[in-house]
């Protein structure tokens, strides 16, 4: 794969990415497009310019550890890590096929380069912080990226590892939280508002970013404060929009777990050329 | 080991005690040791590694969730962790992380709860763990251990920490009564043959090996020859023992542990996939008090004398 931090071309990357995400939900007619649509600049500015890994070398231990903890988005996950080169790209439209390595959730026995499976929410964060733990006992310059959703945090597990990370000084650590502001039965703040959230992360002692999730270049900013961060782990709190880049599904909690239909598959598509 | 001569209790350390040691032996020996602890680490006896290897100390504070999930990241990476805490905190409010972030992905990690069962005395049903068999047993790729004694015990920690997958120790608080001579060889998934004997297989395991081998004694002076077998490993569970002991057309499985999801129904499958005969059970039914350990396991029926009632039931079923 070639890596690249030319923001104009993780745009491209992004865009194509975009496209990977609405086609193979469509084709499985199952999944979550909008949570997935809404992490698109996360990831790829993540695998495609920040996380030091090699699709050739899945297993190099030094590697940067990347966990999803919102599995629900996995196809965003799925759409990048084809586009390095993990797995095959002319695949992703089997998503939540049996037998298909695309599996409804992440699932490491289906793609062995993936960090951890993930699907219950709430406990990506702690097994990114262990992953953390090792790389520091190895005195390995492995880091850790770990994405949440904005509903995931109303897990209790996130708070006990948020405490962990900060009590143990984990600088190795970052963790995401893609605030799309839409779970599943509606806006974030009227099922259980998390807001606010950088008060939240920093007196549970977490350096925080508030960033734009969908600005490449603010978002590899951050990485780079993160990275330099020493003595505590950093939070991005990324502000973003359910849906992104699709008219009708941005901002819509419908979108939060419904496939499009193959007409609006067709108009996303447009808008997304 | 066939042996005639009487049963002698002999209170030994308790099982606890024997895993703070074999984690400082390991760690002393293999630096991928790491262990994780939910502030009970004076209880379960991991303070003695956390003194030796603090680098290697995780301490999660009372949260045992993310505790579980540290562990697993840790593996991930290549670590054999150690986590530990009560058995009824690490299996209960662990569950779902042991589920999802542990068996699902086949996570080498190890768990080991310690003051299982009832014999933890005082404290209550709220720390007394009598479902931790059936939660473990329950999770594809766990192996699940459950050691009698120290030796035992020992033993079990330093084959657990070289065995390629999850595994769950359980452990007990109390004294353990000793059953093994040091130099006791055992196998993994290998159950031990503790006496010889004709008319009913006791089978047990954890503390009711001692009091089963107490009860074969009894039965002997009444003219019933039992064989007893300490089931070391309840998952994977030794089916040649289990047929052997099937033979003797009569089986008591006696457990600290609820009796319609533990050993006794596991012991159940095999027989009835291999060699059906009758079968009587010594368990807990439902949550216990506190009180003194003794008078716990003498109230809530897990002593020698049950599984006696038990064996007699069990042969004169057999006879009938």
């Amino acid at each position: 794969m070639r890596k690249t931090n030319n923001p104009a071309e993780l745009a491209e990357i992004a865009k194509r990415v975009r496209r990977e995400i609405v086609t193979m939900i469509t084709a499985a007619q199952s999944g979550h497009p909008g949570g997935a649509l809404s992490s698109v600049e996360i990831l790829v500015t993540l695998y495609f310019d920040v996380l030091k890994h090699d699709p050739e070398n899945p297993d190099w231990p030094q590697r940067d550890r990347f966990v999803m903890g919102k599995g629900h988005a996995c196809p965003v996950l799925y759409a990048v890590m084809a586009e390095c080169g993990y797995t095959p790209l002319d695949q992703l439209n089997t998503l939540r096929q049996m037998g298909s390595i695309y599996q409804g959730h992440p699932d490491v026995r289906f793609i062995p380069s993936l960090e951890a499976s993930t699907g219950s929410l709430g406990q990506g964060l702690s097994v990114g912080l262990g992953m953390a733990c090792a790389a520091r006992l190895d005195k390995s310059p492995s880091r850790s990226y770990v994405v949440l959703g904005d509903g995931e945090i109303q897990e209790g597990q996130i708070w006990e590892a948020a405490m962990f990370g900060a009590f143990h000084k984990m600088d190795n650590c970052v963790c995401i939280v893609d605030a799309n502001r839409i779970q599943l039965d509606g806006f974030v703040e009227d099922i259980m508002a998390v807001e606010p959230l950088v008060e939240k992360w920093r007196s549970f002692g977490w350096h925080t970013i508030d960033v734009d999730g969908h600005s490449i270049p603010d978002l590899q900013r951050a990485f780079g404060e993160a990275e330099a961060m020493k003595g505590k782990p950093t939070c991005l709190v990324a502000r973003t929009v359910k849906g992104k880049g699709v008219s009708f599904m941005e901002d819509n909690p419908k979108f939060h777990g419904v496939a499009p239909t193959k007409e609006e598959c067709e108009k996303a598509l447009k808008e997304l050329a | 080991m066939a042996t005639k001569t009487k049963f002698q209790v002999t209170p030994g350390p308790a099982t606890r005690e024997a895993f703070g040691k074999a984690l400082v032996e390991l760690g002393r020996v293999n630096p991928d040791i790491v262990v994780c602890d939910a502030d009970l680490s004076k209880s379960t006896h991991t303070h003695l590694f956390a003194k030796e290897f603090p680098e290697r100390f995780f301490s999660c504070g009372i949260a045992e969730a993310n505790m579980i999930a540290i562990g697993a990241g840790l593996a991930s990476s290549g670590k054999i962790p150690f986590a530990s805490s009560f058995s009824a905190f690490a299996m209960n409010k662990g569950f779902e992380q042991l589920r999802v972030t542990v068996a699902y992905p086949n996570v080498n990690l190890k768990v080991v709860g310690t003051h299982s069962g009832i014999s933890i005395g005082e404290d209550g049903p709220s720390q007394m763990s009598i479902e931790d068999l059936s939660l473990a047993c329950s999770l594809p790729g766990f192996s699940v251990l459950s050691p009698a004694d120290a030796v035992s015990m020992t033993w079990a920690i330093h084959a657990t920490a070289a065995h390629q997958g999850p595994v769950f120790v359980r452990g007990g608080r109390a004294k353990a009564p000793v059953i093994y001579a040091p130099d006791q060889k055992f196998e993994w998934g290998k159950a031990i043959e503790l006496a010889e004997g004709a008319d009913v297989a006791l089978i047990a395991t954890g503390l009711l090996v001692a009091e089963s081998l107490l009860a074969a004694d009894i039965l002997e002076a009444e003219g019933i020859s039992a064989s007893v077998v300490d089931i070391l490993s309840i998952k994977p569970l030794d089916q040649d023992a289990i047929v052997k002991a099937a033979s003797t057309g009569a089986i008591v499985v006696a457990e600290e542990h609820l009796s319609d999801c533990g050993l006794g129904v596991r012991v159940a499958q095999v027989v009835a996939q291999t060699s059906p005969c009758v079968m009587e059970f010594v368990g807990l039914s439902t949550y216990a008090e506190s009180g003194t350990p003794d008078g716990l396991l003498d109230k809530y029926g897990l002593r020698a004398s049950n599984v006696v009632e038990a064996a007699r039931r069990a042969v004169a079923r057999k006879r009938s």
